[in-house]
């Protein structure tokens, strides 16, 4: 185990080197160019040439790749072009709202979905099988966009029950220690401010939760089904155990493999991919600051949020994969 | 089965108010939600604060090495400039300076400063700070003072302190818009010594003599500003506080300002005016147009090249529709390259009228009779003079089709965008332009002058009469002849056609019912000085 686990780390490498360099490639090769762009519309041709040569834009690829995975190595992501800041420090308050968010739309998303898709399972073709298919159908297709804004319409305009948007009251902020403010404001004993931080999460919470609830539920209810059908389930039914934990010890333990898998990869996703939620609810999450970037052609910072972030996916899986070994005693990890 | 559709429905119910579980708990505190704000700025005495909802952070607070106008909007509040605009104009006014003495022939300006003015930091404002704020911005690097190099470079030649409060400015050839350009928000004097304490770091650390001294900054969230106590107008600033925050997707702004939380919005969809307005505790303000939205003709390409065609190309827009459909009227249609506020427009030339007729015959002269094929590019992202540049494209492409003119619409990400309209690869791009100073030269010299070319000149525009009237505009210290040559200009530029030029929109803002002395400045930088929340 510890050594498959070091195996794993080591692959992390080339697979984070490739990655680098293919997103190196990819943000040069699009039209725009960086100077140009903090120079904005009016600036001259001699002033862009300038300050591409201050920011070493001027070099040759190989010699700017060079500079940028020695940097990588002392832990240096580098620096942004636009706000001048190092990326490592600037960074951190972004990852951790997202961090924040996703945590919490996972925790809605696995707890709903496994739920649903057990019952769904347990019911076949049952009223609320078909309520919760159906349900599950419309949260997969549902814009969040439009999700999103419907949410505030009701629950915050409407109702009056919710913030409409961002992560704190901002006439009485929250001061920072690790940026995750469910934590900060309990650290600080602020439970005011803790309150209002869980009222400020949950909106974006459950938008961001919807896809990866509904294919959390479809995936639950098809592996549970298989193996509902086992034949040490009807054992289990045939000596009279109550059909409660036939389904929630026997059967789930049996169906939580690809249940895990799928919680893994979409936790992965959320991380890049709660940008669209990030936007809405003005969050300010690692999605925008890359997205940000990328209209202001910040290429330090893309290369290195996406680095960072595919980093996480990876972990994450790697994590993912050592649970199985955990929750299944056949696998066994060599 | 009684049994089972009873458990089904329980579990139901239970996940139904799982759901839900986070948002019923709320409404005990919430009633206590919108009190919140009010019990705290009670604290702060009578002013209050007030939070802005804005569709982007800022790039840097110190005005002098950015271009970005969500910049400046905060700056503008924290730093003064040596002369001020008006209140919603650009005629110029005192600022930092009281008064000010020019020699005849324009060389020499003797600015004369305002005594018993202190920076936030407590230091004093004199002839001396203002020495080193321009030597700073002169001796820096070319491309992080951008504005100073693009107005004064090579024409200022001198900045010297007589006294403690007169400063006297050199220049090396008459410069027009000099008081013009003193007004300009990078042009905000900064306290010298604050600008030695933090270095690199005076972008986060900014130190003027404004209405508000700089609190707080959150990239990508909020800054938040607070009254200068000192502030060296009597019973300025009214609120106490404003918060900058950054509210990126359009309608959500709105529904936070619906919401109540926060107190006044920018970037508001023409589209959402008429909901507004409708909201018995919201109020519209329109900004005071000082831009242009055009439709670019690249006049080295294909059938462009022909003057006939532009001009037919011209007569085919319905611009009156355009502004009907997409900015709920608030909207002028536009015949010259500048709007009306700008001293020298020329209200003589008439504009090409909507007419398809025309429009026909005019290509037929051109030897285009059955019409041609040419690309048209939407502006992929909205900005005030272009709130959506899809839907305008398919309305152009209509018109244009009308008169046997097949268009593509074609789009791209922003920068790319520009960079490839930039070298002339677009056929008729759509475009615009907001004003820096008011000054014609910033609109004609800067969009339209062969000299602009690989720049601003889009259009690839050229033509030596009107870059000979331009040049001489530049220089001549004479107000009313620089106007007799804008507006000579005017009239070749509308012969040529090298644009369509759209409209002069009035970009829109909301705020809540109880805001009052907010006037939104043409130029998109407000003082936020004399606002109060009631």
């Amino acid at each position: 185990m510890f050594a498959y686990t070091i195996r794993r780390l080591l692959m992390l490498i080339p697979v984070l080197f490739g990655l680098s360099l293919i997103v190196f490639f990819m943000i040069r090769a699009i039209p725009g160019d960086p100077a140009q762009v903090i120079l904005g519309q009016l600036a001259t041709k001699e002033a862009i040439a300038e300050l591409t040569k201050q920011l070493g834009l001027d070099q040759p690829w190989y010699t700017q790749y060079a500079n940028y995975v020695g940097g990588l190595f002392s832990g240096d992501l580098g620096e942004s072009l636009r706000t001048k800041s190092p990326i490592s420090e600037e960074i951190w308050p972004y990852l951790a709202a997202t961090i924040e968010l996703s945590f919490c739309a996972m925790v809605i998303a696995v707890f709903i979905g496994v739920n649903a898709g057990i019952i769904s399972a347990w019911f076949q073709n049952s009223w609320f099988d078909y309520a919760a298919m159906v349900l599950a159908l419309v949260g997969v297709s549902m814009p969040i966009f439009w999700l999103g804004l419907m949410e505030q319409w009701v629950f915050a305009i409407n109702l009056e029950w919710l913030p409409t948007s961002g992560r704190e009251e901002v006439r009485d902020p929250v001061s920072a220690i690790t940026h995750i403010y469910t934590l900060d404001t309990l650290l600080q004993g602020r439970l005011d401010q803790f309150w209002d931080v869980i009222r400020h999460l949950v909106m974006p919470s459950i938008a961001l939760a919807t896809i990866p609830m509904a294919i959390i539920a479809r995936i639950t209810r098809s592996t549970m089904l298989e193996v509902m059908k086992s034949d040490f389930i009807r054992t289990a039914r045939a000596k009279g155990l109550r059909m409660f934990w036939v389904v929630y010890k026997h059967s789930l333990k049996n169906a939580v493999i690809p249940i895990l898998t799928i919680i893994g990869l979409q936790t992965g996703l959320l991380l890049g991919g709660a940008i669209l939620t990030e936007t809405i609810f003005s969050w300010p999450g690692i999605g925008r600051y890359i997205y940000e970037a990328i209209g202001y052609r910040d290429y330090p910072v893309i290369q290195s949020g996406i680095l960072v972030v595919a980093f996480i996916f990876v972990m994450i899986n790697l994590t993912v994969d050592l649970m199985y070994a955990a929750v299944d005693p056949r696998i066994k990890y060599q | 089965m009684k049994k089972r559709n009873g458990i089904l429905f329980f579990a139901f119910i239970l996940i139904l108010s799982l759901v839900l579980a986070g948002c019923n708990k709320e409404s005990s505190s919430t009633d206590k939600e919108p009190d919140k704000g009010g019990t705290d700025s009670s604290e702060n005495s009578a002013g209050g604060t007030i939070v802005f909802g804005r569709g982007g952070d800022s790039e840097s607070l110190d005005p002098a090495t950015t271009t970005e106008g969500e910049s400046f909007k905060v700056t503008k509040n924290i730093f003064e400039t040596l002369t001020e605009f008006g209140e919603q104009d650009t005629e110029v006014h005192p600022g930092l300076a009281e008064k000010w003495e020019s020699t005849d022939d324009g060389l020499k300006h003797t600015l004369f400063l305002r005594k018993g003015v202190k920076f936030h930091d407590g230091t004093d404002f004199n002839a001396d700070a203002v020495v080193f704020n321009f030597e700073r911005w002169k001796g820096g690097n070319k491309e992080s003072f951008y504005y100073y190099n693009s107005q004064f470079a090579g024409v200022l030649e001198g900045v010297k302190a007589i006294d403690e409060h007169t400063v006297e400015f050199t220049l090396s050839r008459p410069l027009a818009p000099f008081f013009k350009n003193l007004a300009m928000s990078p042009f905000g004097i900064a306290s010298p010594a604050a600008i030695e304490k933090h270095g690199d770091k005076f972008t986060e650390n900014p130190v003027g003599t404004g209405p508000f001294k700089f609190q707080e900054w959150k990239r990508n969230d909020r800054i938040t500003i607070v009254k200068n106590e000192e502030y060296w107008q009597e019973g300025l600033p009214k609120l106490d506080s404003v918060i900058f925050r950054v509210i990126p997707e359009n309608s959500a702004r709105v529904n936070s300002l619906t919401a109540g939380e926060v107190d006044l919005i920018d970037g508001v969809n023409f589209s959402d005016v008429p909901s507004i307005e409708g909201n018995a505790d919201l109020q519209t303000f329109f900004r005071p147009s000082m831009n242009v939205a055009y439709v670019g003709l690249t006049n080295t390409r294909g059938p462009l090249k022909d003057k006939k065609v532009r001009q037919a190309l011209n007569h085919a827009v319905d611009k009156q529709a355009l502004i009907d459909a997409f900015y709920a009227g608030a909207a002028e249609a536009a015949k010259n390259p500048m709007p009306k506020m700008i001293a020298g427009y020329n209200d003589d030339v008439v504009d090409y009228e909507y007419n398809p007729e025309k429009a026909k015959e005019l290509l037929k002269e051109a030897g285009f009779e059955d019409g041609f094929e040419m690309e048209l590019w939407a502006m992929p992202v909205a900005r005030p003079y272009m709130p959506d540049g899809r839907k305008v494209a398919e309305a152009l492409q209509a018109n244009f089709e009308a008169i046997g003119v097949k268009s593509k619409i074609v789009s791209y990400e922003w920068p790319t965008y520009l960079e490839k309209t930039r070298n002339g690869e677009a056929d008729a791009f759509m475009l615009g332009w907001t004003g820096d100073n008011g000054d014609a030269d910033n609109f004609l010299y800067v969009l339209l002058d062969q000299d602009s070319i690989g720049s601003n000149n889009y259009s690839y525009y050229k033509n030596q009469e009107v870059h000979d009237l331009l040049i001489k505009a530049q220089s001549s210290p004479d107000q009313a002849e620089r106007e007799k040559l804008y507006g000579e200009a005017q009239l070749l530029i509308k012969e040529d056609a090298p644009w369509i030029p759209l409209v002069h929109s009035e970009p829109a803002l909301a705020g809540k019912k109880g805001i009052t002395g907010f006037k939104p400045h043409p130029t998109g930088s407000d003082n936020l000085a004399t606002v109060e929340l009631k």
